[in-house]
Formats: C-alpha cells, structure tokens, sequence
C-alpha cells in the first residue's frame, strides 16, 4: 500500500481550480518531489493531504488513513513542515521543541528529553536556551524541521524547505532528510529548485495547473527530451553552418547566436570522440565539447510549455 | 471525555507559551503592565484639574473604573495581534496539523489573554489606591465590579480572534490601536458624555464600555454623574447584556472563521 495515495482531488477557489483532479501515489520509505511552477497546486495538494484543507473532490490516505474521514487519526501519523518556518519567535529553540512536544501529547520529560535529542541531530544544541529571533536563516528552517519530526512521523510533507536559504543550510537540510529516509520516513516534498528534486527525490511528479503533468525518475524524465547530447561550444559563429554539415546526423540541433551544436550521444564516448576527431580534421576551434545531460529545468519548460496559451 | 481533558492541557500548554513570552521578552510584560498606570497619572494630574466631578468628588476616584475598562480595551490589541500573528507565521497551520485538541488553540488564547488583562488590572487596581481610589461598599461588590470587566475582557476575547484570523496580518494592528481610542474616549471613561453635543452624548452613552465603567462605578461606590439617555439609566443591566450581545455575534463569528481555514 502507498504511503500517500490521492485520487482525482479537486479543490476549486472561485472559478480558480488549484486541483484539477490530481492522481499520486507515494510509495513507503521512497522520497517524492512535487514539482512545477508557482499556481500549479502544489502547497494546495500539500495542504489537502495534512488535513489542513477540505478538498472539493477525491480521495487521499496518508500512511492509509482517509485524511478527510479520519484527521485526526491521519494527524498523528504525519508531519508538516511548511512554507513558513512555523516556530515561536520569542521562544528558545528548546522551548519551542517542548512546546510543540507537549501538543503532540508527550509528557513533560519525555518532551524535554526529545527536544534535546531534536536540538543535538540538527546541531543546534549550542543555541538550544537562545531565543529564535536570534537565529539564522538556516538555523530557524533546522528547527523547524526538527518541530515536524517529534514523533518521528511516518510520513513527512516538506513545502518548499529550503527556498531562502543559503547553499550551506540548503546542503544540511538535504542531508536530514536522507538520514530520515534512511531511517524508513516517507517524505514528500515540494520545491521550485529542480537540483532538489533531482538530489532528493527517488520519483518526481511534475504537476501543471492542478494536474499531474509528468511522473517519474529524474532519469526517466530527462529521457522525455531523447537522452543525453554532444553539445559543441564554437570560439567563431562563422564556423556554425560547416561543423553542422560535417556532424549531420539526426537529431542535430544548431544554436547560431550561442555558436552551438549539439547532436544525441547515442555511442556516448565514441559519439564524443567522433565529433572531436571530425572538428580537428577541419581544423574548427572549438571553446567546449562536452557530453550533456539534459537538466530538469529544460524537462520542466519542455513539459509545461505546452499548456501555455498561445 | 479525553477530548475534555486534552482542550483543557493542550490549552493550557498553549496558555503556557505566552507566559514563556513575558518572561523572555519582559520589557513588553512591563510596558503592558504600566501603560494603563501612565495615563492614569497623566490624567489625574495633567489634566484632572480641570475635571469637576458631581458632589465635589474626587476625579482620581471617577477614572480609576475608567481606566480599567480600557485596560480590557487594549487588551484587544493583544488578542488581535497574538491571533494574526499566529495565522501569518504558520503557527495556526502547524498547531491544526498536530493530533492535538483543535479547541485548545482558542482556549489557550484565551486563558493567556485573561491572565494578562487580570495582571494589568492588579497593577492599575495598585495604583489607583495609592492615588486615593477606593472601593466604598466593600469586597463583594468589589468583586461584582471586577466580574464585569473579566465579562467584558471574554467578549472583546472574541471580537479580537475573529478579527485577528480575518486580516490575517499583524501589521494591521496600527488601525486597531488608532480606533481603540476614539472608541475610548467617545465614552464616560474620562469624562461625563452630558458635556457632549447631545447626540454624541448618547452614542457615548450607548458605548458598550460606558455600561460597563458605570457599572463599575456604581458598584464601587465611585462619582459618577447621573445619565440623562435611556443607555446611561440602564447602565448595570446593560454591563450585562453588552458583553453577551458581543459574544452572541462575535463567537461564533470566530468559530466560523476558524474551521473555515480549511477551505
């Protein structure tokens, strides 16, 4: 059984469809990336299946538990981490930990002894009596993280976690989350960084105007655009028309203004080499050669610019 | 009955928060704690001079129950800004996806909010007797007088919440601050509404805290002039219907608004 089933969710603001019958299936101990531009229902679907909003239509279980028939079941059995970082400011981090601890129906000991074992694994144990308007960035989004983690939920609903933060607290946060992943937590996520879905997530579903637009692994998805390419960087635009006659094969594609030529690495290395030897032979100088992987930004535009009106 | 008992612990840890807030950030505790004290000062001595009181009474004694209703007043303020800034930081949402009792959020608001308006009545109440206040007709009305500012505090209680998860903005709070004065002083707080245009006396008169600070005054055998409208007659019944009226609308108002955060 997934961890996070959906199916066909509706939830509609007016005559603004956030989820135009959305399908997903999670399944356990795997990371899910929800992935697409800003509108396309994303926090909408993320909100739904924490229970925090009442879809209009459709189903939804987290770790098998109805969301809209039983929250409060589902509610203790999952965890949020949301937009914003969802701590008290004046609190101290351990207070904070206690407190949520405590609403989760921990006792008072048990809360303490939790929060610091939370403040200890996301290295702020050093910061722990201090209160969190004096803490960064990246230490704020830690806490946070550590405040949906308390009873080490089943399933985790990450909503944009990193968006603000600085490379260094970007590449802590990665790496809770595969410790938790390592440890059998379910986590989707959501983010607007494709470097994220693309380090995080074992699938990434790629959703456009309340809809599942595409689903897959990074790999599969960037097959979507014919694998990976030879990507030729010409010094002089002159040269162009000539390195595009000499590699003509199917599948070139020419780039004047970037001086670029690019054709399938279908023989991968030999590919590679084939283009160097030819340039050389022709003595056309070339400031790059490289074998390219198609990154999922361009699946990203590939995949949702079909949809935009003309 | 577990539900009983989990809105009355979750509540009370969430009560527990704000008390945390004093005593991390007490600079804010004492201001709150002292605001009502200055303008007490200030308008007994700046200004009470130029109040004359019926029967020759002292003005210290006519704006001590005053001041305490706007003490509830202002407490307004920190309900309405608590709740909206709750609703914009993500608490609420992480406090509704927990298993915990989804009461409790308001609840807990609640006992915080009383407990602060209790403690900024205790240091007025200190206060005003070190600047001659008394109450006249012993403890239990006292007590009365007490009950109708806790009675009015509950129902501001709600108008804060309903009005905090509207605007959904602590910024917003600016405009609450500038309207808690007009509707401070379009009152009998500082002054007889009889001394305003007529139908601005009666409006005055008709103010919700009118009733109350002439209940109060009534019951602590404090000056207060004899109202002339129907509102200032009616004075203690209405202490007593105001605040319902407010709760009648308002509560369920905020209730509303709350559960419909899931839409």
């Amino acid at each position: 059984m997934p961890a996070i089933e959906a199916t066909g969710l509706v939830k509609r603001y007016g005559a603004d469809t956030a989820l135009a019958g959305l399908d997903l299936a999670v399944p356990e101990g795997t990371v899910c990336g929800l992935l697409g531009p800003n509108g396309a229902g994303k926090t909408t679907a993320v909100r739904i299946l924490t229970t925090l909003l009442r879809p209009d239509a459709g189903h939804a279980t987290v770790a098998g538990i109805d969301v809209v028939k039983d929250p409060a079941k589902a509610k203790a059995a999952l965890g949020l981490v949301g937009q914003h970082a969802a701590v008290d400011e004046v609190l101290s981090g351990r207070e904070n930990l206690q407190l949520f601890g405590r609403l989760h129906h921990l006792g008072a000991r048990t809360a303490t002894r939790r929060a610091d074992e939370l403040l200890a694994a996301f290295g702020l144990t050093d910061a722990a009596t201090k209160s969190v308007r004096h803490y960064s960035g990246g230490m704020r989004r830690r806490l946070d993280l550590a405040a949906g983690l308390i009873t080490e939920p089943r399933v985790l609903f990450l909503d944009e976690p990193t968006t603000g933060l600085d490379p260094r607290s970007r590449a802590e946060i990665w790496s809770a989350v595969r410790d938790l992943v390592r440890r059998g937590t379910t986590v989707l996520l959501t983010t607007q960084y494709l470097e994220e879905a693309d380090q995080l997530a074992d699938r990434i579903a790629l959703l456009d105007h309340g809809r599942l637009a595409a689903e897959g692994t990074s790999d599969e998805l960037k097959a979507v655009l014919g694998g990976d390419r030879v990507e030729v960087l010409l010094v002089d635009q002159s040269d162009v028309d000539e390195a595009a006659h000499l590699l003509a094969v199917p599948g070139l594609e020419v780039d004047r203004d970037a001086a670029k030529v690019s054709i399938p690495a279908t023989d991968r290395v030999d590919t590679l080499s084939g283009v160097i030897r030819t340039l050389a032979d022709a003595a056309i100088p070339a400031q790059d050669i490289a074998i390219r992987r198609p990154t999922l930004d361009e699946v990203f535009l590939h995949l949702t610019a079909t949809e935009v009106p003309a | 009955m577990t539900a009983l008992r989990f809105a009355v612990t979750d509540g009370w840890t969430i009560t527990r928060r704000d008390l945390l807030h004093w005593r991390r950030a007490p600079s804010i505790a004492v201001i709150t704690l002292l605001f009502p004290v200055l303008l007490l000062l200030m308008f007994s001595y700046l200004l009470g001079g130029g109040m004359a009181v019926p029967d020759g009474g002292d003005y210290r004694e006519f704006l001590v129950p005053g001041m305490a209703a706007m003490v509830m007043l202002f407490g307004l303020e920190t309900t309405f800004t608590s709740v909206a800034t709750d609703a914009t930081r993500g608490i609420t949402d992480r406090f509704r996806s927990l298993p915990m009792s989804p009461s409790a959020v308001v609840l807990g608001r609640a006992g915080a909010d009383l407990l602060q308006s209790l403690a900024t009545i205790a240091v007025l109440i200190g206060a005003g007797l070190l600047v001659g206040w008394r109450w006249h007709n012993g403890l239990g009305p006292a007590l009365g007088a007490l009950a109708m500012l806790i009675l009015l505090r509950i129902a501001l209680l709600a108008v804060g919440i309903f009005l905090g998860l509207l605007a959904a903005d602590p910024q917003a709070v600016v405009a609450m601050q500038i309207l808690v004065w007009p509707f401070g002083f379009l009152s009998n707080v500082f002054t007889s509404p009889a001394t305003m245009p007529g139908w601005l006396g009666t409006i005055a008169d008709a103010n919700p805290v009118s009733a109350t600070v002439a209940a109060v005054r009534e019951l602590c055998g404090n000056p207060g002039w004899p109202g002339t409208s129907w509102f200032a007659e009616n004075a203690t019944l209405l202490a007593v219907v105001w605040p319902l009226v407010l709760l009648a609308i308002f509560f369920p108002l905020a209730v509303r608004r709350y559960q419909r955060l899931n839409r």
